[in-house]
């Protein structure tokens, strides 16, 4: 089997800061990845240079694509890279205001990525987006209703929709239940698992919760001021932490 | 007595600001639909007033030229007088409220009836260049989706108006796609008049002067408007001839008659109706122009 994604060395400084530093990974097709650390360790800074959204300074991402297999996505064409952006490729940001466009009513947020790769059949989209918002447990009726009417949890779920209509194969998640009330979260992350099993995604996931990781992960990265210092499967790395980093994480010292 | 003519430019505008406003036209035709930046000058008139179009026009312009102004598709309206006779006094050019005789013809909101030879400019005032603006704010991303050929998010906005309004309501500056690459906004004409802009044998211009960009639709160029495999494009039209004329087949204004709200329909191109009464046809209210 070839790995999904293959990440090699990667590298990415602000000045003379350290964004993330020789990260080295594989990601195997099916698999979710947690990547857990405390805030400023360089979670975000990795995810967005894996989803092309960042540019490392140095290191490969090789993702194994449907059309020509393994490719570099760091020196592929930037159109190809948009491409997979919105076909096989999801990402979902922390903040929904930052995956969802506020002034499309949610039909259209969903639709988007159809018509983006070329639908153009108004009853078909409309029906997708209906049988999408019904997946992420949103009423149909609130289909022609703007996301700025909608909760923060719901509103994450509509961005969850609108990510996988055009059946992505991996899905970046930054921080998915950040920001929501803890009832919520659990809804949502009850969500995210059923879908990650059903459609046989693959996922990496940044989160400082490690009740996230616990609940989706099968292995975790455990990062520390831009370098990963332990990785393992989930189960283990929680219950028998090796790195004193990873143990003052799991006591939940650094827990707050 | 001194020659005046050594004190002003032809047509306003200096020879270079010309010569520079040219070179973005010809990049513009070049690349047909793609809006190029140029450096749009002061005109003494408010933008609004088509301080885009006027500079296109000012560039084009040749003493042998013989221009029409229409705004909203009539000659004598403030706007359209104004920028005449702003022509009329800075480049002395003839001008003519007849489409078939004008070689240049500037244009707010409207594309003339009758149809356009070969030997005619058609220059548009554009108000906002950018059809991606109203979804997407950022110029940079705009930019990029030009260069890209990314234009799902046109049909996002096509898809709200269906899903508002049971079918696509927008009824001006409908977007188009040109020579099958770029997606184009043909500035606020009613849809009625997209078909016009299709294989049209005159050269058509569009400035826009506070955005500071310019782009063209050269002769026998495709142009289509955009829309879904189940709700397809329709040009659209009131349900009514023309008052005056009786024509069946132009865009129509209402217009208020009395004070107990009476009203009539009458064609929005004044020179097209003008004509057609000249030519004998009257409409429901009308009478022959060799009467009236
Ligand atoms: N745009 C930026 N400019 C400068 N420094 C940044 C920027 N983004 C992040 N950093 C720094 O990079 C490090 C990693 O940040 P980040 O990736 O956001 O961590 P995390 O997501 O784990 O909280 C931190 O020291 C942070 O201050
Ligand atoms: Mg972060
Ligand atoms: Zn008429």
């Amino acid at each position: 089997m070839t790995p999904l994604l293959e990440v090699r060395d990667l590298t990415k400084r602000y000045g003379p800061r350290i964004g993330c530093a020789d990260v080295t990974f594989e990601l195997w097709p099916g698999e979710v990845l947690g990547i857990v650390g405390e805030s400023g360790s360089g979670k975000s800074t990795l995810l967005s240079c894996l989803a092309g959204h960042l540019a490392p300074d140095t290191g490969s991402v090789v993702y194994d694509t449907r059309a020509n297999g393994a490719r570099d996505t760091l020196t592929m064409s930037e159109p190809e890279r948009r491409m997979l952006g919105r076909t096989d490729w999801a990402f979902v940001h922390q903040n929904p205001r930052d995956g969802l466009r506020m002034n499309v009513s949610a039909g259209g947020n969903v639709g988007e990525r159809l018509m983006a790769v070329g639908a153009r059949h108004y009853g078909n989209i409309r029906a997708t987006a209906s049988d999408w918002l019904g997946r992420v447990e949103i009423a149909d009726e609130r289909i022609d209703d703007r996301p700025s009417a909608f909760s923060g949890g719901m509103q994450q779920r509509l961005q969850i929709a609108r990510n996988l209509v055009t059946g992505p194969r991996l899905v970046f998640m930054d921080e998915p239940t950040g920001g929501l009330d803890v009832s919520v979260q659990a809804r949502l992350l009850d969500l995210i698992r059923a879908l990650v099993r059903d459609l046989g995604l693959s996922a990496i996931i940044v989160t400082h919760d490690l009740a996230v990781v616990r609940l989706l992960a099968d292995r975790l990265m455990v990062m520390k001021s831009g370098r990963v210092v332990e990785e393992g499967l989930t189960d283990q790395v929680l219950d028998d932490p090796q790195h004193a980093y990873t143990q003052l994480l799991v006591s939940s010292v650094l827990h707050v | 007595m001194t020659d005046m003519s050594q004190d002003y430019n032809f047509a306003y505008l200096d020879e270079q600001t010309k010569r520079m406003i040219r070179r973005a036209l010809l990049k513009a035709v070049a690349i047909p639909g793609y809006q190029v930046p140029f450096a749009s000058r002061e005109m003494p008139m408010p933008y609004g007033w088509g301080t885009g179009g006027v500079q296109v026009t000012a560039a084009c312009l040749t003493p042998e030229d013989r221009l029409k102004v229409i705004d909203q598709g009539a000659d004598d309206t403030t706007n359209a007088v104004s920028i005449r006779k702003f022509f009329e006094r800075t480049a002395d050019v003839a001008v003519t409220e007849a489409t078939s005789e004008a070689s240049i013809i500037q244009t707010r909101h409207r594309i003339p009836e009758q149809a356009l030879s070969e030997e005619q400019i058609l220059v548009y005032q554009v108000p906002i260049p950018e059809p991606l603006r109203f979804l997407e704010p950022r110029e940079s991303e705009t930019r990029k989706m030009h260069a890209l050929e990314e234009y799902g998010l046109m049909h996002v906005k096509l898809y709200e108006d269906i899903a508002k309004n049971g079918h696509i309501a927008t009824a001006f500056a409908y977007p188009v796609k040109v020579e099958g690459r770029y997606v184009m906004d043909p500035s606020p004409i009613p849809k009625f008049d997209n078909p016009k802009m299709d294989d049209c044998p005159a050269l058509q211009l569009f400035g826009a002067g506070r955005e500071q960009r310019i782009y063209a639709v050269p002769p026998f160029t495709k142009v289509v408007s955009l829309d879904f495999e189940d709700h397809p494009f329709e040009a659209g039209r009131a349900a009514h001839d023309c008052a005056l004329c009786g024509a069946g087949d132009s865009y129509l204004d209402e217009v208020i008659i009395d004070d107990e709200g009476g009203r009539m329909f009458v064609c929005s191109d004044t020179d097209h109706c003008r004509t057609r009464r000249e030519a004998g046809h009257t409409g429901a209210l009308g009478v022959p122009e060799a009467f009236a």
